[in-house]
């Protein structure tokens, strides 16, 4: 422990705290741009400077650790000028167009300059002139707006382990970029969008589907359809000022409708799908001694990553699509014929936390309906767009129910959306496959919370399934390695691309809180238990896809419209 | 500029310095050396080799002023630009350069025997203006000696 | 003063061992290993001998640090990425007398306990290059580097690093972040490269200079060593003298002399009248007052900082708007880009100074320089970001009328 004093209070902190963390004890939370909670410090951008007796220049105090009798002043004219001229610096180098800004209201430079008392920009020059990189159908990388704080660089290398941005080039022309600048389209981005979590600017964003929606929804020619993810209800709630852990899954309904899609569904009774899919296709392969371990696959940010980095391993992995692309492949073929709509006539929208799903509808082999199974993929930000730009005032809504035939789940469904979701989902109906019994204990504890990996044992009738799961590709990586070595002592693993689980998808409200994330998860959690149904298998709508459509779980028409392939890609 | 040639300089270092991070410059160095630039399918055979993310690569050579993914001239020229040239006329001396092989600082001649660079101090400033071509210097420059020293080259 | 550093260079083959030997050479080496680590230390303090590579760290200090540390296994490094505009010191002794500084660098792994030594050259210098990885194996051939050196126990290996152009690398953290295989970016300091160096470990770096002064220390002792040029400043430097002077060139002599005595006595005057000097670089402020004597206080409190001794001459001829462009644009050119700071800071500099020096100047520009120059020093993470508008906020005090001249109407 270090006794010091920090703005002339005495204060004893344990020993490698650093002055930021420190000044907390003191209520003072010390301005700063680069750091982030959750990553390596940066100290690039300088604003975390504080005064140190007997120093003859500010400290960053992002990484500097206190010492026996410091003495820090954390808000002297010489600091409050320091940090001034710093965000003026920034600011001059910025593309300032905040009312027009994706991340307007949401902005960590401008949040510094309002209240850090910046008054005027007195650098007037140059600004930056990048073009834009456009290259992949998810994410958009605006240079022109980079305060180069490496947080996406941090996130992308350390966290994801995908290393696909960093620093290029010295000096003034510094700028953050991919390899050989190609564009994330053209090398190994996997679009998880957690570099769009950590950006403190609007200088990454997703692309947008917001006019395309709303051209087809005025269209009278076109049946529009949408389904959202179970992670949109946990979170959709931030975004109209409700407390973070509110369900809204009622008003979200009530808003699509009010928004004009001519059928409201429900991507949890696909998540139930999937789980027959996926419980039937783990069943075949423990009993006829197929690739163990199985790995899910709904993750089309694990699906890119697996295909570049670990492509070996395909094998593994569940032919089972998405819940979203089960989803489109039944909207245009089921849906069409049970409504008596043209499948020419329509247009199938989802709502994702994920900005992968935009590269995932986009792949060619999304099609098994006859048409693109899933035309636009709509940002959870961007609904909250789209219901504001309508006026709806979210928070005032009726509960609403979403239509029965695809839109009807079981509390299994709706777990898809935490880390572990889909593993306990199937661990409900896998036990069922096997022993024909049900499984008493729904709720799996071992699998469910933060940790980067889980682990569990589930008897099942004498059979001991052992099942791992993981969220953040760095994670990822210890299971896959695992297996890579013939090590791997796995039934059955759940990887998901983003930290958390699709509820800290990079098309979630912007935060690289990990609390909130398990926040946002508990909220799936009350909900499956809350629900009259919490095993995918018991799903009423289920059962009546399969008896009037599908007729059984990896059968002909479920082979055809419900499972894929993969694709090994090349490493730049 | 085969292949082969990096490839075995590379394999070289490698073995000489261990298959790790500390080998990447060395190994960046001796590509250049060999083939005036580096190639992509270099950056991914050190990315395989060395396992450092291409990003990372391409990072550390558009760093450094030596290194560059851009084919060059036969002859790279580099005159200083720094204070004491700049006292001593290098100014004046860019330009005769420039004149002398119709391009501008940070092109390359259309024939591509010529890139012309202006660069940072090359610790020659008691011999200002001074100038670099390849790895040979030329010092005390007058706007003769230049225009002489070009003319040569250009053969 | 007899000449300690470049005592070897004018003899024929002065870079060949032969001839180093010939004149007395790793005879230093010798004597230090047959005292103990800590005695070298000590003799190396009392000398008062400080770096000469531009942040005069006394060296006897820095070796004690690295010593004290437990990690193994530690390094040593020299600092051979000589950028700073002007100096061109350590190219004579890499070129003509490598030994002088290899025997120096083992004598330095073996006082703070480190088996593997590195020379860091710049990528420009192909010839200095060659001529040091020479020297390297011939003082493997005869044993004064590789397992048991002269039957001592001690064993010392040298690696060279080659540079690849760019002068922030001349900085001893983002040097080590070069050498791993890095952009060059420094680091946050503490922990200091004593502490935590290359790959983690404890490693000191040294000027190439400053190795070239440890035999005679060894040889002659400490004590001899600091009575040599000024009380608060021993030793003899290398001082480069360039700019628009009539004799630009290397001089050994004692820290001490006056600004008047070099360029008058040794630099043949300046060319033309004089105007200002930079003593240190482009590093440095600029100062008008020849009596200064050049040494690391006396030039400090003038108001500059003598750094490497790199001396450039300005004439009156001279804009001093151009030179403090010049300097801004070498900053800017050079910056790592990695803090704000120092790249938007040297960004707009730059661009302010080019108003000036076109006849477009802003006056309420100049104060910004000033307060901008504040900033830099206060927060820059390095050396290149605290120093980088020093001469643009030395001319504005200095010839602030050249500036106001220059504002538009």
């Amino acid at each position: 422990m270090f006794t010091l004093t920090i703005n002339g209070e005495k204060v004893t902190i344990p020993e490698g705290t650093t002055i930021m963390d420190a000044a907390k004890q003191v209520y003072i939370n010390i301005p700063h741009l680069c750091y982030l909670e959750g990553l390596e410090p940066g100290y690039h951008c300088r604003i975390c400077g504080v005064e140190i007796e007997g120093e003859p220049r500010l400290a960053p105090s992002c990484v500097r650790q206190i010492s026996e009798g410091m003495k820090v002043h954390t808000n002297t004219a010489r600091v409050r000028r320091a940090r001034r001229m710093i965000v003026e610096l920034l600011l001059a180098n910025h593309s300032i167009d905040c009312p027009t800004c994706e991340r307007n209201q949401v902005c960590e430079l401008q949040k510094l300059a309002f209240e850090l008392g910046v008054k005027e920009v007195r650098f007037d020059g140059e600004k930056p002139s990048y073009e834009l990189d456009e290259t992949s159908p998810a994410i958009i990388r605006d240079p022109n707006k980079c305060v180069l704080c490496g947080r996406c660089v941090r996130v992308c290398h350390d966290v994801q382990t995908v290393s696909v941005i960093g620093f290029v080039n010295r000096g003034l022309e510094t700028m953050v970029s991919t390899f050989m600048e190609n564009g994330l389209g053209n090398v190994e981005c996997t679009n998880c969008g957690q570099c769009i979590h950590v950006c403190p600017v609007g200088a990454i964003t997703e692309k947008s589907a917001i006019d395309e929606v709303w051209a087809v929804i005025a269209n009278p020619e076109k049946h529009v359809v949408v389904q959202e993810a179970p992670a949109i209800r946990a979170a959709l709630g931030e975004e109209f000022g409700l407390p973070a852990g509110t369900l809204v899954t009622g008003k979200m309904h009530a808003a699509l409708k009010r928004l004009g899609f001519d059928a409201v569904f429900d991507t949890n009774f696909t998540a139930d799908l999937t789980i027959m899919e996926e419980g039937s296709e783990l069943v075949k392969r423990v009993k006829e001694g197929g690739v163990l371990p199985q790995i899910t696959s709904c993750s089309p940010g694990w699906i890119k990553f697996m295909e570049h980095f670990y492509p070996d391993l395909i094998p593994n992995v569940s032919t089972c699509k998405s819940p979203q692309q089960m989803f489109g492949s039944l909207v245009k073929t089921y849906y069409s014929e049970k409504a008596g709509v043209d499948p020419r006539k329509i247009v199938s929208v989802s709502v994702m936390p994920c900005t992968a799903k935009k590269f995932e509808a986009q792949r060619p082999e999304m099609s098994d309906s006859g048409f693109r199974d899933v035309d636009y993929v709509l940002t959870t930000r961007e609904l909250a767009r789209m219901i504001k730009e309508a006026g709806i005032d979210f928070a005032s809504l009726p509960d609403e129910p979403a239509s029965e035939l695809m839109g009807f789940y079981s509390g299994a469904g709706t777990i898809f959306g935490a880390t572990g979701g889909v593993m306990e989902a199937a661990l409900r109906t896998a036990y069922k496959l096997v022993t024909g019994k049900e499984l008493e204990k729904v709720d799996i504890e071992p699998v469910r919370g933060l940790d980067g990996v889980k682990t569990a044992t589930v008897n099942v009738d004498g059979l001991e399934v052992k099942v791992a799961v993981t969220h953040g590709l760095g994670n990822a990586r210890k299971v896959l390695d695992e297996i890579r070595a013939g090590k791997s002592p796995y039934h059955f693993i759940e990887i998901m691309a983003c930290p958390g689980g699709c509820v800290g998808g990079g098309g979630q409200p912007i935060s690289f809180d990990l609390a909130l994330r398990d926040t946002r998860g508990k909220v799936l959690y009350n909900e499956d238990r809350a629900l009259p149904y919490r095993r995918s298998h018991d799903n009423p709508s289920i059962k009546k896809v399969y008896q009037d459509y599908l007729k059984e779980p990896l059968g002909k028409e479920s082979h055809h419209l419900l499972h894929t392939k993969y694709t090994k890609r090349e490493r730049v | 500029m085969s292949t082969t040639s990096w490839k075995t300089e590379v394999d070289e270092v490698i073995k000489r310095r261990r298959k790790s991070k500390e080998a990447l410059l060395p190994c960046l160095e001796a590509i250049q050396e060999v083939s005036s630039y580096i190639p992509q399918e270099a950056v991914s055979y050190l990315r395989e080799n060395l396992d450092v993310p291409s990003i990372d690569i391409y990072g550390v050579i558009t760093f450094y002023g030596m290194l560059t993914t851009k084919e060059q001239g036969k002859y790279a020229i580099r005159l200083c630009n720094s204070l004491p040239c700049d006292l001593n006329s290098s100014k004046e001396m860019l330009k005769v350069i420039e004149e002398e092989l119709d391009i501008k600082a940070g092109e390359i001649s259309s024939d591509k025997k010529f890139t012309l660079e202006v660069v940072p101090c090359l610790g020659l400033c008691d011999k200002a203006p001074a100038m670099m071509i390849n790895d040979k210097i030329y010092e005390n420059l007058t706007e003769e000696t230049a225009k002489k020293i070009i003319a040569e080259l250009k053969g | 003063m007899e000449k300690i550093l470049t005592q070897n260079i004018d003899k024929p083959n002065s870079q060949d061992i032969k001839v180093y030997l010939d004149g007395g050479g790793y005879k230093a080496l010798e004597k230090a290993l047959s005292m103990k680590p800590e005695e070298v230390i000590a003799e190396v303090q009392k000398s008062g001998l400080v770096g000469r590579g531009g942040a005069a760290f006394p060296v006897g200090l820095k070796w004690s640090f690295t010593r004290r540390e437990h990690t193994e296994p530690k390094f040593i490094i020299c600092n051979a990425d000589e950028g700073e505009p002007g100096t061109f010191k350590d190219r004579i002794i890499l070129k003509n007398d490598p030994h002088l500084f290899l025997e120096a660098l083992i004598i330095g792994g073996y006082a703070i306990g480190a088996s593997q030594g590195f020379v860091y050259i710049r990528g420009e210098y192909y010839r200095e290059i060659e001529v040091v990885e020479k020297a390297v194996e011939q003082a493997k051939e005869k044993g004064y580097l590789g397992d048991n050196i002269l039957g001592s126990g001690f064993s010392f290996t040298i690696q060279v690093y080659k540079g690849a152009g760019a002068y922030v690398c001349g900085e001893e953290t983002a040097l080590i972040e070069s050498m791993e295989g890095n952009r060059g970016a420094p680091d946050c300091r503490p922990p200091f490269p004593a502490q935590s160096g290359f790959l983690g470990k404890p490693t000191a770096v040294n000027n190439v200079e400053t190795l070239a002064n440890i035999t005679a220390i060894i040889t002659k002792g400490g004590d001899w060593y600091s009575k040599i040029g000024s009380p608060d400043s021993p030793g003899p430097k290398l001082f480069c003298l360039s700019g628009q002077v009539n004799k630009p060139g290397v001089y050994e002599l004692p820290l001490g002399i006056t600004l008047r005595e070099l360029i008058e006595n040794y630099g043949g005057g300046v060319r033309g009248e004089f105007k200002a000097v930079l003593p240190g670089g482009v590093s440095s402020s600029l100062l008008t007052d020849l009596n200064v004597k050049l040494d690391y206080k006396s030039v400090a409190k003038a108001g500059s900082m003598l750094g490497s001794a790199a001396v450039i001459v300005i004439n009156k001829d001279t804009s001093i708007i151009d030179v403090a462009k010049n300097t801004v644009e070498f900053f800017a050119h050079e910056s790592c880009g990695k803090c704000s700071i120092c790249r938007e800071g040297t960004r707009r500099g730059r661009e302010i100074l080019s108003r000036f020096a076109n006849g477009g100047g802003r006056a309420e520009e100049l104060d910004l320089m000033l307060e901008l120059g504040e900033v830099m020093y206060d927060t820059a993470c390095c050396g290149l970001g605290q120093a980088a508008m020093n001469v643009p906020v030395s001319a504005i005090t200095l010839f602030r009328d050249e500036f106001d001249q220059k504002v538009r109407k």
